[in-house]
């Protein structure tokens, strides 16, 4: 079934990119959406079950597959013609179309790939997808933004690559199947650590490249910046859950040999410096979409910070991951609507959106207090219960610098979002054709609500499968 | 003999760190190509021939003919200069790359792994630091590339010194990732070139807040 998908979606990927009907761009994006549910559906029914060698769907495979299918629906049906209507030509649009299906396609296999290297190249490939997504625009800023995340990124999976042949060293009896996860997880008391040591740091800078954590997080910033801001709703919550697939499968092996607590404090000490930035640039920055991305590398740092501090910060570190998806993603769809309205990403030149666009001025109300993780957002029992780990593990001297961290953030950003609701723009916007119909609204508030049911009262279904995924981390 | 070919690899990077023109840059990495094809066909233990096509695919074609080519296409399709200017002074790059290479053979001299080869290993290691530090010294963006690829050179002799074979499927599929992912940059540079008119870092400076 996984060649089946793979071979799919790359099919679908090349006719919307050949593709210059606009008509037939909307069923074949349809089909492509019916075959990535069928798909994921299919994954979850064949929990556990080895398909072509490289691929099982687990549970952490399963709960990311399933948040980047449905966060895939509002993505790909966000009306098109929001996206710089300037470029609208077929030409561009099937580049964008062929390139999003391509990374959502590399974004199920990177989660599915049960062996170390099948995930770096799929992980890769994400890189190269959205080159072409950053790239949409043309103009001088997006070729720096595509050359910075392209440069940045293929530097970064070297450095996770010499850092997978660092730990086929440390696994001593070399044979074929030993780059497993299952049976690194099987040999990790047996690792020489002097080198799986060095194979974490490796491994751990590369994929903060992706994840937003401190060494590796200026390019994605970049691009959330420069990318259409559908593209922006994947980068900031999709592809940092591949960052985190690629650490956390590698921390599960760490964690079963002598180097945990030394691991611990290497994810700590990178979590709390990404809180730190996130909160020095938030006071300062003066451009929505960069506001925002910065307040992903915040919710990025206190997901490491609730895995380093282990118990019960485990569940809620990868609850917190799984909702914050659903929070940021639907509120750069947002920004595609005020875009749209203000021809502008400059808070400067924002102001009074009630005035325009209501249903989208209550939404930026509700994902700020949302994103702030204030109540009855999700956000906040996973935050609460991250902080109680954090009590739980001795660690009350991070804990405290974080809270007035965090609290510095919620400023900044409450100062910029009541900017944008409440206070008169420098110049009206004069265009009416901005007008942003209310229906399209609709997605993003169902992203919301699941928040908050996700948050608040999880189905059984959903803490079993977290649960099987911190099993052998709690072991 | 493998010896012979890993030192003439190292005293490549030397030449690198002294050497003036953009073309001189491109035809060290295509001789890194030819020497890592060497390395690789006097480390197959087996030699069958899906192995060897693999091989020559993956040196001779690609690293020693299509990527120099296409650099040196770009080079002349953006009418870059052919002046490579550092922003440091060739004698002291030269004395830090040196340094790089001492280091790395005091690194190599601490570890005891009979399963490493120590040479493999230092001269991967040289690769991968000496090719950090002309990022950060060498102005231009096509010198980037040109960097980029001998990390990935380096790379490749560390995968040798591992000696630890990977699946032939994703073997092909790394080759095929960094081979794309050089011709983007490649891409990129021209689209550069197009809109800001000269490669050189310094006109990236747009985005920040």
């Amino acid at each position: 079934m996984i060649i089946g998908y793979l071979t799919g979606s790359l099919l679908l990927a090349l006719l919307l990119f050949l593709n210059r009907n606009d008509i037939v761009n909307k069923l074949l994006i349809a089909a492509f959406l019916l075959f990535q549910c069928v798909f994921t559906c299919y994954e979850f029914l064949h929990k556990g079950t080895t398909e072509s060698y490289f691929f099982k769907p687990d549970a952490l495979a399963i709960l990311l597959v399933s948040t980047l299918t449905i966060i895939s629906i509002p993505v790909l049906t966000h009306r098109y013609d929001y996206i710089y209507p300037e470029h609208d030509n077929p030409r561009v649009r099937g580049i964008y179309y062929g390139a999003t299906v391509l990374l959502i396609m590399a974004l199920t296999a990177a989660y599915l790939s049960s062996h170390v290297a099948v995930t770096w190249i799929f992980v890769e490939i994400t890189t190269l997808a959205s080159a072409a997504l950053i790239f949409h625009r043309r103009n001088a800023g997006s070729i720096e933004a595509t050359w910075k995340y392209i440069f940045v990124c293929s530097i970064s999976l070297v450095l996770v690559f010499i850092g997978i042949l660092f730990l086929s060293i440390a696994v001593s009896d070399a044979h074929d199947d030993s780059l497993y996860y299952n049976s690194l997880l099987n040999l990790a008391p047996h690792l020489k650590t002097s080198w799986l040591r060095l194979a974490f740091i490796f491994i751990f800078i590369g994929y903060t490249a992706k994840l937003g954590l401190v060494p590796m997080y200026t390019a994605g910033i970049d691009a959330k910046d420069k990318a259409p801001a559908p593209s922006a709703a994947l980068f900031s919550s999709v592809l940092m859950n591949v960052g985190f697939t690629g650490i956390f499968r590698f921390y599960q092996i760490v964690a079963r040999t002598s180097l945990h607590h030394w691991a611990d404090q290497v994810m700590m000490v990178a979590a709390i410096l990404s809180v730190f930035v996130a909160t020095v640039y938030m006071l300062k920055v003066k451009n929505i979409k960069r506001m925002l991305a910065y307040s992903s590398i915040e919710h990025m740092g206190i997901v490491v910070i609730g895995l380093a501090a282990g118990g019960i910060g485990y569940y809620f570190a990868l609850l917190h991951l799984i909702l914050h998806s659903f929070a940021k993603s639907s509120f750069f769809l947002q920004v595609g609507h005020l875009y749209k309205t203000y021809k502008t990403k400059n808070i400067y030149y924002l102001g009074q959106y009630f005035h325009y666009n209501v249903a989208g001025a209550v939404f930026i109300l509700l994902a700020f207090l949302f994103i702030t993780a204030m109540p009855p957002s999700g956000l906040f029992i996973s935050e609460l219960y991250i902080f109680k780990a954090l009590v739980d593990a001795r660690y009350l001297y991070i804990l405290i610098p974080v809270l007035i961290l965090l609290t510095i953030i919620i400023w900044a950003m409450g100062k910029n979002i009541f900017k944008i609701l409440f206070i008169p723009p420098v110049s009206l916007p004069e265009d009416p054709e901005g007008k942003v119909s209310r229906w399209e609204t609709v997605s993003q508030y169902f992203l919301l609500g699941l928040v908050v049911y996700l948050g608040l009262n999880p189905p059984a279904e959903f803490v079993t499968l977290i649960n099987e995924t911190i099993h052998s981390l709690i072991l | 003999m493998t010896n012979i070919l890993l030192i003439i690899f190292i005293i490549s990077l030397l030449y690198f760190a002294i050497a003036n023109r953009l073309m001189t840059y491109v035809k060290i990495i295509a001789l890194q190509g030819v020497i890592l094809f060497g390395v690789a066909f006097i480390e197959l233990l087996e030699i069958n021939v899906i192995n060897l096509i693999l091989i020559l695919l993956e040196t001779i074609i690609v690293k020693a003919v299509m990527i120099p080519a296409f650099m040196s296409y770009v080079i002349r399709k953006n009418k870059i200069t052919r002046e490579a200017e550092p922003f440091l002074p060739n004698f002291l790059s030269l004395i830090i790359v040196t340094g790089i290479i001492i280091g790395t053979f005091i690194i190599a001299s601490f570890i005891d792994d009979p399963n490493l080869h120590k040479i493999y290993f230092v001269t991967a290691l040289s690769a991968l630091f000496c090719g950090f530090f002309f990022i950060s010294s060498r102005r231009k963006i096509i010198t980037h590339v040109i960097c980029y690829v001998i990390i990935e050179n380096g790379v490749v002799i560390l995968s040798l010194a591992v000696g630890n074979e990977m699946p032939m499927l994703v073997n092909l599929g790394i080759l095929l990732d960094v081979f794309v992912s050089v011709f983007l940059l490649g891409i990129f540079i021209n689209k550069i070139g197009d809109v800001m008119g000269e490669g050189d870092v310094g006109s990236l400076n747009r985005l920040k807040d």
